[in-house]
């Protein structure tokens, strides 16, 4: 098992004609990621990779049997494209786009409530399960199946803590990559019940940064319900206050937001916090070997 | 984005929220004339985008039009050092003179995004003219909040149980209702991500007034607010970011260490930086080059370094993804043959054609001290910072 993605995953790219959207459709399926669909409205009856392409989200799904859409839209017209991939009943949305204006997203999450379609992202890698389905622009190549879960804040971090665990010999489940904006359509929360029920999952791995209580929530979870340990590591410690680095989300405006408190909150809750961010794999290497 | 006290309250004002009468003036003598036009009693404010003002000596009460301008005289051309600027301060160019109000009670209003709900979230406070992290450290209780659902907007029960938090009590109430409308409408329409009036002041005669207001907006939202996007002041940014900006570095920070990085990633940047301070050095900036595969980018990012004259060494950290190794090693390569950079390079490079990245390094000739990961690439940078005297 793994969580979010895996073989019976049939892929839909959500902007798949545009120059990103090509470059990562390309690489998915080198991946053995099954891409079944396109949509790019305007191109439809026509084929783009030899995938083909449609103009609206339902008929793709209604032909093709997609289950899941990876979205390469620009940033004025990606939240619409997540409300169409949700009206449509799509159960997965992975939305790499940044820049998505946070009112944008403020509507996505209300139209969102009660409905059946789990967003991941936006501005994130997206979701990749080693072996079985990238569907993300992450590096297939630096990652190993095998049964640690990893969820995170950021993109290239996670590469590098995704390469020192696999050149440890430790496999991962799923890697999550839920965003670096303010409102993230899936939380550290809604990640660590994924793993939580997954039985391939042993471990997880969370990375995360500054700004926000993203963290001091999933802290909360932990203690409550977690019975799989969890390694953690949160970036930005030397961050100035106020400024924000890099990431929509990644700014320091209360106390919460700090890594320090983030860092006390997930040691209190019972997670092993790697010292340094060059020591998630080890750090994780001995938790499991305590499992 | 932010934007100045004087312009917050003519957008303010714009949504019928009530301010004082005023005007900014660019020069002692424009704040004399403003301060006769109003009569008697003005305050005269600095115009910085930093908070903490007062105690700073940022804002002068005065008698009479010759004391205003002796008061804009003294803040303008200086530049004022506040809790939240830093030691080097922020350039005073224009003050706010503004008529002075009879003030019986201080309160706060603001709304902003919560990250937890998702939702627009309206705080009032009786306790209103400090900093609202104090208010809530000390004393919650008197913090109300609402939120709002973007589908039916604020509702009146909602302004009346803010507007009872905040002890407001006759007309007060209905005034405090359509104020707190106004404020989300404002909101709303502008993509802020904050908009706070602290304090929000009932006058001795009864009346509510906004007496000062900060408003900062979403940056990813600016492409459509083209007249939000030409009230920003340059001038009170930090140089080096508004230079990196130009060069088409948009996620720059400048910190107050000496070692110059260039990594690919918001969160992996930030990590470099926390490596760092870890290995016992301290960086001088953040700098996220973000996915763009050119030189150029590259290039230009040794540019802000040598222009630096903080640097003593620069780590160059990039995992490779969507970004190419080559392409980066290709624009480092390119930057010693446009400048002399007169620090050592500790370059980290790892992914997506990293051996032709090592390749294009190692032929070059150039004497680049090489890490071989993460941890590696942050001790040597510290060693190799404090092996240069400068």
């Amino acid at each position: 098992m793994s969580i979010l993605v895996d073989d019976s995953t049939r892929l839909l790219v959500q902007g798949i004609t545009g120059s990103e959207g090509s470059f990562h459709t390309q690489r998915c399926i080198a991946y053995g990621t099954k891409v079944v669909a396109g949509v790019t409205p305007g191109k439809g009856d026509s084929e783009h990779l030899d995938v083909p392409v449609f103009n609206t989200i339902e008929k793709a799904m209604t032909e093709t049997g997609a289950n899941a859409s990876l979205m390469f839209v620009p940033p004025p017209f990606a939240a619409d494209g997540i409300l169409e991939a949700t009206e449509a009943g799509m159960p997965l949305v992975v939305c790499i786009t940044e820049g998505i204006p946070v009112l944008d997203m403020v509507k996505v999450h209300r139209y969102l409530k009660g409905k059946s379609t789990r967003l991941i992202g936006p501005n994130c890698p997206g979701v990749i399960s080693p072996g079985k389905c990238k569907a993300g622009i992450m590096a297939g190549e630096i990652h190993l199946a095998g049964n640690v879960g990893v969820v995170s804040r950021s993109g290239t971090l996670t590469y590098d803590v995704v390469s020192q665990l696999t050149s440890l010999g430790i496999g991962q489940s799923t890697c999550v990559g839920i965003g670096g904006d303010a409102l993230p359509g899936s939380t550290f929360v809604d990640i660590l019940k994924l793993f939580e029920a997954d039985q391939e999952t042993r471990a997880v791995v969370l990375i995360g940064e500054i700004g926000g209580s993203m963290e001091q929530e999933a802290a909360e979870l932990i203690s409550r319900e977690m019975t799989k340990p969890v390694v953690a590591f949160v970036a930005g410690g030397t961050a100035p206050p106020g400024k924000r680095m890099g990431h929509a989300g990644a700014i320091i405006t209360g106390s919460a937001g700090k890594a320090s408190e983030k860092t006390k909150a997930l040691l209190q809750a019972g997670a092993t916090i790697a010292p340094t961010p060059a020591e998630v794999g080890l750090t994780t290497r001995k938790v499991l070997e305590r499992v | 984005m932010k934007i100045h006290e004087y312009q917050a309250k003519a957008v303010l004002a714009q949504y019928g929220i009530p301010v004082p009468r005023g005007r900014v003036a660019f020069t002692p003598a424009e704040a004399r004339e403003i301060a006769s036009e109003i009569g008697g009693k003005v305050v005269v404010k600095a115009q910085v985008y930093a908070g903490g003002r007062g105690k700073a000596g940022g804002i002068e009460m005065v008698d009479s039009p010759q004391e205003a301008q002796k008061a804009a005289g003294q803040l303008i051309g200086t530049r004022l050092v506040t809790p939240q600027t830093g030691p080097e301060g922020v350039p005073v160019s224009k003050v706010l003179v503004e008529e002075a109000s009879d003030v019986s009670r201080e309160l706060y209003l603001s709304i902003l995004i919560d990250g937890l709900s998702r939702l627009p979230v309206m705080m009032a406070s009786q306790a209103g003219g400090m900093e609202i992290e104090e208010v809530a450290k000390s004393t919650p209780e008197k913090i109300f909040k609402n939120h709002i659902d973007p589908v039916i907007g604020l509702q009146p029960f909602q302004g009346r149980k803010l507007s009872y938090g905040m002890n407001l009590n006759g007309g007060q109430i209905s005034e405090g209702i359509r104020l707190m409308a106004n404020l989300y409408r404002l909101f709303m329409d502008n993509d802020c991500s904050l908009a706070e009036i602290n304090p929000l002041v009932v006058t001795a005669g009864g009346k509510l007034l906004a007496l000062d207001a900060k408003l900062n907006f979403d940056d990813n939202a600016l492409f459509r607010h083209k007249d939000i996007q030409e009230l920003q002041d340059k001038e009170q940014e930090e140089p080096l970011e508004i230079e990196a900006r130009d060069w088409g570095i948009n996620n720059y920070v400048k910190m107050d260490g000496d070692i110059g990085c260039m990594v690919n990633g918001a969160g992996l940047a930030m990590a470099v930086n926390d490596l760092i301070q870890y290995c016992g050095g301290r960086a001088a900036n953040f700098l996220d080059i973000g996915t763009l595969n050119n030189t150029e980018r590259v290039v230009n990012s040794f540019r802000m370094f040598v222009a630096d004259p903080r640097i003593r060494a620069v780590l160059v950290n990039i995992f490779g993804g969507m970004a190419r190794v080559d392409v980066i090693a290709r624009g480092i390569v390119e930057a010693y043959q446009q400048m002399d950079i007169p620090f050592p390079v500790v370059t980290r490079l790892a992914g997506t054609n990293v051996e032709e990245g090592q390749r294009i390094l190692a032929d070059s000739g150039i004497n680049f001290i090489r890490a071989e990961d993460f941890y590696d690439g942050a001790r040597k940078v510290v060693e190799a910072a404090k092996g240069v005297n400068k």
